[in-house]
């Protein structure tokens, strides 16, 4: 008896482990691994498929004479700046004016979501559309006698990259919102309440407790934004297709042009090393400082 | 059968082979998903069926084939390549580099592809002195369409020469209309740009596109290249940018443009719109390149498929394509030619009958050349580099046509 | 929790709250304006689109372009529609939407009640796979596939999508089991519950909201994946490759009707879940995730 109750133990020791094993052994393989293994492919002189020649760091001394690559950097830079002060900015701002006991919530709420759930194709056809010249706004406001109206941003290689921004953010700010609204709904009224006996405006009352409260809210919202902004891939192919010309190239547009189409795996795995280098740079600190004070 | 003494040897092959397996599938990677496209490729799905062989359909649409190509590497790559993949120019070479094609000699021997297919193709369609690759169709891609009434208006006579083109050009300008309805894609700056270097010279175009001569790449030539290719922006709307070729062609047949420089697969848009070569359009060699052709071709590559079941289908459907009766009625229904020189071209229109004497010209005078826009002058990274050069210049981001001949040398070279 | 209550205790003034209304309403017409432009135009006849205005009401309802896009309109060889590819995406989205959902509730409920020397390192390592651009992993993945001998196959892409899910799932089950009273977890041990007794019985009971949210991403993440399909789903491809070959067909009229009425129905699964399941949604939210 005493062995097999021993057994037990011991098994419910381990079985916490085993069940997480899994994850991690295909975690370690197809993330770390593929991760590695683009490394060693960003110093081969792979052209269509994987080839083990050894080139040293010919292939980052090449992406980084391409202006296509510059371009796309300075795009990313821009786009996701943009994109991610937008978002909080109107995902908060809705949170807040729907959290004022609001007439209608439940009908506004879903409105403000769906966008998320539409695939890129959906959402760049519609966008495409909408923002075409010659088919959408600009056409609908000559049609309504606005004869002046001109709309031609997606047609101009300077401004074609805010047009992204606009679809980009027509699609994840109602998401951002219902992060937002979720910490909102999380605060002890108690606390707001005092702070009203205290005399406190509405203002005063959102500055001061309110939005340092939403803290957490603010960092999920960051980390989410910031890995969407840097996979923006399938809007930008929808939309634009990476023009007018290059002028909308981003580097996971980049990334998938060389290795896929233009039979210079070599450079696209190194164009990709570089991105994972940002996205880490950018994450690690971030679940450092999380997960170190949730300990 | 009268037709074929060869035929005989190679059916008997097949028949043997064939009559092993009974119901074995080909299965087939393409990106033909648009309702003219499809009624052609079904032609040969019904030709495969009678022989009891199954097509097993794997459409992936999009970019020219992009989306199927990165399809096709994870399928390569995984071990389980599709029987046959549409594909273009310098990938089938790629694919054939990397050992990933099968064997079609045996085929291509019984049935004399050597001596029907023209040399210019065969460059694609055979590797190591082995065919690996049935040829559909070809396409050629200096072609302008024009509208018969708007020429009419600007003078009425086509343009033979660059001179006479810009003198058309600017008539229909005046007469109110866009003179040219293009669509600002890369690959549609870059054809006509073919066209452009063409127009410059058939050795001019070989030294630059074909052989990649730094000197012809940066040279006086192609800055002159450039130069015209920044005029013909001139003649473009502003709303061109990433318009579909098909609505600029429709801009044509509706005469709110006066002409399209576009490959012959516009042709349809035409035909589907009710109008008639010669008396409502006009279909002409790019000014000044008559009698030489660039080209693309689509070929259904074949690759390195497992059990003899499965090689017998693969080469029952390789000699299907072949077949005169399917490429007369594919061809008839996509607008492109023959990919055999031997067709009769009674099935064919006017333009039709023009492309199909052009090629032949074109061939027998070696002024056949593949088309840099469309993969069949150089391999996929050259050929983008160019894209690029060529899009940035048309969409003026280059000072004068010296420094865009400049930018091409240089991309060209880091490209290679 | 039960302590909070829904509304803010912050109360407005009249003025205020007509320009909130405004706002509100002005957000509201902007997210819904490319849906309404779609659903117009996929009603209409294509000689409408083509020659009228595109928010316009169409003057002739007609429903053809649903019935071509969902049976008749040419996606391949043959002119099925997008109707055929609709079940291979069910076939591969339940079981993923599952098998993920499961895997992360267990990983979470590991990494908050049964914790070990290094557990943060592990989920670390875990979470970090969120952020890998799926561009990177096509090939070696193709790869391992092959090795599987799952590649071109419906399980070859449900494991893709498990895969690349759990980070995800992970984490949102275990910042809400976080905050669960790890307490009772205690007592239930002493009592004698085993491992998977005490999930079963205590955890999962509770675990509602945050399964919606787990649901809920992974099913919109999947149902819309484009790569992935392409790449492994051979000739069982989902609905956004079929709905792909039908917007983007080379050549021939662009029946823009049919495409959109494609592009709704492509979507209406998601849109389905959303408005269902949308209520649930802020309330997991709230009482995981964001939480931290």
């Amino acid at each position: 008896m005493a062995t097999e109750a021993d057994f037990r133990t011991r098994l419910q020791d381990w079985l916490p482990k085993l069940v997480l094993a899994p994850s991690f052994a295909v975690t370690l393989l197809f993330v770390y691994g593929f991760i590695l293994f683009t490394i060693v492919l960003s110093f081969t002189g792979s052209k269509m498929l994987p080839k083990f020649t050894w080139v040293g760091f010919e292939n980052y001394e090449k992406l980084f004479a391409l202006p296509a690559w510059n371009t796309a950097i300075v795009n990313i830079a821009i786009f996701a700046t943009l994109y991610i002060v937008i978002c909080t900015v109107i995902g908060l701002m809705l949170a807040i004016f729907l959290d004022q006991k609001i007439r209608g919530e439940g009908m506004l709420r879903p409105i403000y979501l769906y966008p998320m759930a539409l695939s890129f194709i959906v959402t760049g056809t519609a966008w495409k559309w909408f923002l075409d010249p010659g088919i959408g706004l600009e056409r609908i406001m000559h049609q309504w006698g606005w004869e002046s109206f001109s709309f031609t941003w997606i047609k101009d290689g300077e401004m074609a990259l805010y047009t992204i921004v606009i679809a980009a953010v027509w699609q994840t700010s109602g998401f951002v919102m219902a992060m937002f609204l979720a910490g909102l709904r999380g605060i002890d009224n108690e606390t707001l309440k005092a702070a009203q006996i205290d005399g406190a405006s509405n203002w005063q009352l959102y500055r001061r407790i309110v939005i340092p409260l939403l803290r957490p809210a603010f960092l999920s919202a960051f980390v989410i934004l910031s890995h969407l902004a840097i996979k923006s891939y399938d809007l930008v192919i929808a939309l634009t297709g990476g023009g007018p010309g290059r002028a909308t190239e981003m580097p996971a547009t980049f990334m998938y042009s060389y290795t896929f189409t233009r039979n210079q795996m070599g450079i696209g795995a190194s164009s990709a090393v570089i991105m994972l280098m940002t996205i880490a740079a950018i994450m690690v600190p971030y679940l450092y400082a999380e997960l170190k004070e949730k300990k | 059968m009268r037709l074929f003494g060869k035929t005989l040897t190679a059916a008997a092959v097949l028949v043997m082979s064939t009559s092993l397996v009974m119901a074995e599938d080909v299965e087939v990677l393409h990106w033909w998903t648009s309702g003219g496209e499809a009624a052609a490729l079904n032609v040969l799905k019904d030709d495969l069926a009678t022989k009891s062989i199954g097509w097993v359909d794997m459409p992936v649409a999009g970019g020219g084939g992009e989306a199927a190509m990165t399809a096709l590497r994870a399928r390569v790559t995984a071990g389980d390549p599709p029987t046959a993949v549409q594909m273009l120019g310098f990938d089938i070479l790629d694919w054939a580099g990397e050992g990933a094609l099968g064997d079609l000699t045996s085929v291509a021997a019984a049935e004399g592809w050597d001596t029907v297919v023209p040399t210019a193709l065969q460059a694609f369609s055979k590797a190591d002195g082995k065919w690996i690759a049935a040829p559909v169709n070809v396409h050629s891609t200096n072609w302008v369409w024009i509208n018969k009434a708007a020429l009419d208006a600007a003078g009425g006579k086509a343009p033979e020469t660059w001179e006479e083109l810009v003198a058309v050009l600017d008539a229909m300008k005046a007469n109110g209309i866009t003179p040219l309805g293009h669509g600002g894609q890369a690959w549609q700056d870059a054809t006509v740009f073919d066209g452009v270097v063409l127009g410059i010279g058939t050795d001019f175009y070989k030294a630059a596109f074909i052989d990649l001569d730094p000197a012809a790449l940066g040279g006086e030539q192609m800055a002159e290249a450039f130069n015209r290719l920044i005029k013909l922006r001139s003649y473009v709307d502003d709303n061109f940018s990433g318009r579909d070729w098909n609505l600029a062609s429709a801009m044509v047949i509706n005469g709110e443009a006066g002409m399209q420089m576009m490959g012959d697969w516009a042709k349809g848009e035409f035909l589907k719109a009710g109008k008639v070569p010669g008396t409502d359009f006009v279909c002409i060699r790019f000014p000044g390149t008559q009698g030489a052709v660039t080209f693309n071709s689509d070929q259904f590559a074949m690759f390195n498929v497992e059990g003899e079941g499965a090689v017998a289908a693969q080469a029952a459907m390789a000699s299907a394509i072949m077949n005169p009766t399917f490429q007369s009625a594919f061809n008839v229904v996509k607008g492109s030619v023959p990919a055999r020189t031997d067709v009769p071209n009674d099935a064919f229109d006017d333009c039709g009958k023009k492309g199909m004497a052009d090629l032949a010209e074109a061939n027998g005078s070696g002024k056949l050349f593949g088309s840099m826009a469309h993969g069949h002058a150089a391999p996929a990274a050259v050929k983008n580099a160019v894209y690029d050069v060529v899009t940035a210049a048309f969409n003026g981001e280059y000072a004068d046509g010296a420094a865009a001949a400049a930018a091409l040398a240089e991309a060209v070279a880091a490209a290679q | 929790m039960a302590a909070v209550t829904q509304d803010t205790a912050v109360s407005t003034g009249r003025i205020t709250r007509t320009f909130i209304y405004l706002v509100l309403v002005l957000f509201a017409l902007f997210y819904l304006l490319p849906l309404y432009v779609m659903g117009v135009n996929s009603l209409k006849p294509l000689n409408e689109i083509t020659g009228g205005n595109m928010m316009a009401l169409p003057s002739q309802w007609t429903l053809e372009p649903w019935r071509s896009a969902w049976s008749t309109a040419q996606i391949g060889v043959e002119p099925t529609g997008l109707k055929p590819y609709f079940l291979n995406s069910i076939l591969m989205v339940v079981p993923a939407v599952a098998i993920s959902t499961i895997i992360g509730a267990l990983n979470g409920y590991v990494l908050t009640k049964w914790r070990f020397r290094g557990d943060t390192w592990v989920f670390g390592l875990m979470l970090f796979s969120c952020f890998i651009p799926f561009q990177i992993v096509l090939i070696p993945m193709a790869v391992v596939l092959g090795k599987l001998g799952l590649a071109g196959t419906v399980p070859g892409l449900i494991l893709v999508h498990v895969v690349y899910g759990i980070g995800f799932t992970t984490l949102y089950f275990r910042n809400y089991y976080a905050s669960f009273p790890t307490e009772l977890v205690r007592a239930a041990m002493i009592d004698g519950a085993g491992f998977f007794r005490i999930f079963w019985r205590i955890l999962l009971p509770v675990s509602g909201p945050i399964a919606v949210v787990s649901v809920i991403w992974q099913f919109t993440n999947i149902w819309n994946d484009f790569l992935f399909g392409v790449s492994f789903g051979g000739t069982s491809q989902p609905m956004t490759v079929a709905l792909n070959n039908l917007v983007q067909s080379s050549t021939g009229v662009k029946e823009y009707n049919v495409h959109f009425a494609g592009a709704i129905l492509a979507a209406l699964p998601t849109l389905l879940v959303y408005i269902v399941a949308g209520r649930y949604f802020v309330r997991g939210l709230m009482a995981g995730s964001v939480k931290g």
